[in-house]
């Protein structure tokens, strides 16, 4: 019997059945779109936290005082040191550290608070720092201008804020030129950075950004301590030298009394390749879980075909007694096994890339290629293995035996 | 499956024997042969013994009714001259062909094409229409599909269902559900016909008009092996048999084989001319493997 009457006869065994058929269809549609969904939303999440990271500057390094570990300084212990402009100077120094492109100071004021006329609001940050900053932390103005050196210079009052501070001070009014308070003191709104958006631990948004000079007057105190350092490197491949020479810069003035460093260093590019790899493990397990419903969905199909087989046991033996051979029953099965896998993964397909493109819990899923050939090939595969025994145990009846089935 | 017959098979379907057309008289050759037949279930203390030792043979163009009481044997019998099974001993020539031996792809190899069978609960594909249950044995035998349809539509035809052909079984009554069947059975042109209590489901109006078109298609030269239990259906055949406890009891012939079935009216008027069509128009898709005519 040729291929294109068995396919017939297959397509003839689907359509009588019409409900069964669609039932048998969901299972497998499941799996495949399951498959394609899951590894797109691991894919999507992946990609946008690579994004944000990529959006902190990934030629970046933070320093830090303190010891290891990401959290802000707190140690007491003796030999502790703070970090101030000698360690910018310092780094600064490119006979020493001729992988370093700027070096930025910060220095971040608590609980500051921000007023223009009657509007109020608490900013996230409230940092002083150089010009540099933008361009290593890849911030830009949306509108006016970043703070300058000149304005660092001449202890500028001016303030550059970021859209959220915007919209709860101003609303709609357009903020250049205006006048915030900040603690009291007048500062003239010189620039509104583009938007960052959330980096999932806070709104990067929620920002008031002065020149050091002016945070130190008026904001921070005259200490002198910076929270922070921020340096640039060279090039994306620089990051480790740069790395390497400002620790080697900063181990002589900061060290605890045990000689380990007083200071920790944040690589932003292997902070990269850490979450990339967890993210990585994240989806292979959203993956695993959908191949399961696909498995799920593959019995779901031997299910459906044994019932086929043993209801159609009178229809088997007068086709046998007509002069049906082994290998036509067996056909005849197997290819209605794969004709309902490969409409099920069909449609499976269908929905993956119709469901991939909402967002889903906040992520939007990046469909890959891959996975949906993956999915629709291991589908129709699925469902050919698990028509093989119901099609195999079709072809055994004898004639005999089948026709006297009631 | 054997790997090697396979393909003769295929060979020998391609190039369709030009003389092995419609089952003509050839005297002097039965047309089927039993030699001590025997059919055993079972084994030792709780074998059953369902035939034994049945010896008779059949000529072309004869109409046999096999009688006897449920338990005689005579579904094994017809089991076996079916080729749905194989004796545990003795001897079966179908057309030349010793069945006895066949294995399974041979055998439904030689159902096929040899043997039209009809059942007692007609035995359709339900929500298949009657030109698909038709075109069934043909599609088995790889004829091509427009040759399929021309056959089938001249089948059903003859049997006077022309007007149901693109019906469901389930869209028909008792007796043309038969009918259908009987058009499945005779559109390869198969050797033999047999029919298994073909009228034990039907009222006395679709009876007579099933026995109408046994009588023609019989009239037509096509042979006839019916089994039955009812003795106004086997007085329209030719010759009847008698079976009890799997012994052939008797052996009577009521018409002689060249001649008219008991009982047939001459002019059917139920059938419509083209019947005699299927038995001239077309050859039997059968030719004789060497490995079956062997």
């Amino acid at each position: 019997m040729s291929a294109l009457e068995s396919l017939r006869m297959a397509v003839q065994g689907v359509l009588a059945n019409r409900l069964r058929s669609l039932l048998t269809l969901l299972g497998i549609t499941i799996g495949v779109a399951s498959v394609i969904i899951l590894v797109a939303v691991g894919r999507g999440s992946a990609v946008s936290v690579q994004t944000q990271i990529e959006g902190l500057g990934t030629n970046m390094l933070t320093i830090q005082a303190g010891g290891r570990g990401f959290g802000r300084a707190r140690s007491s212990a003796a030999g502790f040191t703070f970090l101030t402009m000698n360690d910018v100077k310092a780094l600064s120094d490119k006979a020493v550290a001729p992988d370093i492109k700027t070096v930025s100071p910060v220095a971040q004021a608590q609980s500051v608070t921000a007023t223009h006329g009657v509007a109020t609001e608490t900013p996230g940050q409230v940092i002083g720092t150089t010009a540099s900053y933008a361009e290593a932390r890849k911030e830009s103005v949306a509108e006016g201008t970043f703070i300058t050196a000149q304005d660092q210079t001449d202890h500028a009052r001016v303030a550059v804020i970021g859209p959220t501070v915007v919209a709860n001070l101003f609303g709609s009014t357009d903020p250049l030129g205006q006048t915030i308070q900040l603690n009291g003191s007048s500062f003239q709104v010189e620039g509104v950075l583009k938007s960052k958006g959330s980096n999932g631990i806070q709104d990067q948004d929620d920002i008031v950004i002065v020149p050091l000079s002016t945070a130190q007057d008026l904001l921070v105190g005259q200490s002198g301590q910076l929270s922070q350092i921020i340096i640039e490197a060279k090039s994306s491949g620089a990051v480790n030298n740069a790395d390497a020479e400002a620790t080697a810069i900063l181990t002589p003035n900061h060290s605890n009394s045990d000689g380990t460093a007083a200071f920790n260093i944040l690589n932003q590019a292997s902070l990269l390749q850490t979450t990339s790899a967890s993210n990585h493990t994240f989806t292979v397990l959203l993956a695993a879980v959908a191949a399961i419903s696909l498995l799920v969905g593959g019995i779901g199909v031997m299910n459906i075909m044994l019932v086929t087989v043993t209801e159609r046991t009178r229809e088997i033996g007068i086709r046998k007694a007509i002069g049906a051979r082994r290998s036509d029953i067996l056909g005849q099965f197997l290819t209605e096994a794969v004709l309902l896998s490969i409409l099920g993964g069909v449609t499976g397909v269908v929905a993956g890339l119709i469901g991939g493109r909402f967002k889903i819990v906040g992520v939007q899923p990046v469909i890959e290629s891959y996975s949906v050939l993956l999915a629709f090939g291991v589908g129709v595969a699925v469902g050919l293995f698990f028509g093989i025994y119901p099609a195999n145990r079709a072809a055994s009846l004898t004639p005999i035996e089948a026709l006297r089935y009631e | 499956m054997p790997a090697s017959p396979a393909g003769s098979v295929a060979g020998s379907v391609a190039e369709r024997e030009p003389d092995g057309g419609p089952p003509a008289p050839a005297a002097g050759r039965p047309l089927m042969v039993l030699r001590k037949v025997s059919k055993v279930y079972g084994a030792g203390e709780i074998a059953v013994h369902a035939l034994r030792s049945v010896d008779f043979t059949v000529e072309r163009g004869d109409y046999i009714a096999i009688m006897g009481s449920s338990g005689s044997g005579k579904s094994t019998l017809m089991h076996l001259i079916g080729c749905l099974d194989v004796p545990t001993s003795g001897q079966y020539l179908l057309d030349r062909i010793d069945v006895s031996g066949l294995d399974d792809f041979e055998l439904s190899y030689v159902r096929n094409r040899k043997i039209g069978l009809v059942f007692q609960s007609f035995n359709l594909i339900p929500r298949t229409t009657v030109l698909r249950n038709v075109e069934l044995p043909l599609v088995y035998a790889r004829v091509p599909r427009a040759e399929r349809r021309a056959r089938a539509l001249e089948a059903i035809a003859s049997v006077g269902l022309s007007d149901r052909a693109t019906h469901l079984p389930s869209e028909l009554s008792g007796g043309q559900q038969q009918r259908a069947a009987i058009a499945r059975a005779i559109v390869t042109n198969p050797v033999i016909l047999l029919a298994d209590e073909p009228t034990g489901n039907l009222d006395s109006v679709s009876t007579h008009e099933i026995l109408e078109l046994f009588a023609h298609l019989n009239l037509l030269g096509r042979t006839i092996v019916m089994i039955t239990h009812e003795p106004d259906v086997a007085e329209r055949a030719k010759r009847v048999l008698h079976l009890a406890d799997g012994e052939l009891v008797s052996d009577v012939r009521q018409a002689p084989v060249g001649g008219p079935p008991p009982g047939a009216s001459h002019a059917p008027v139920a059938l419509p001319d083209s019947a005699a069509g299927t038995t001239t128009k077309w050859p039997a898709i059968s030719s004789a493997r060497p490995v079956l005519g062997a």
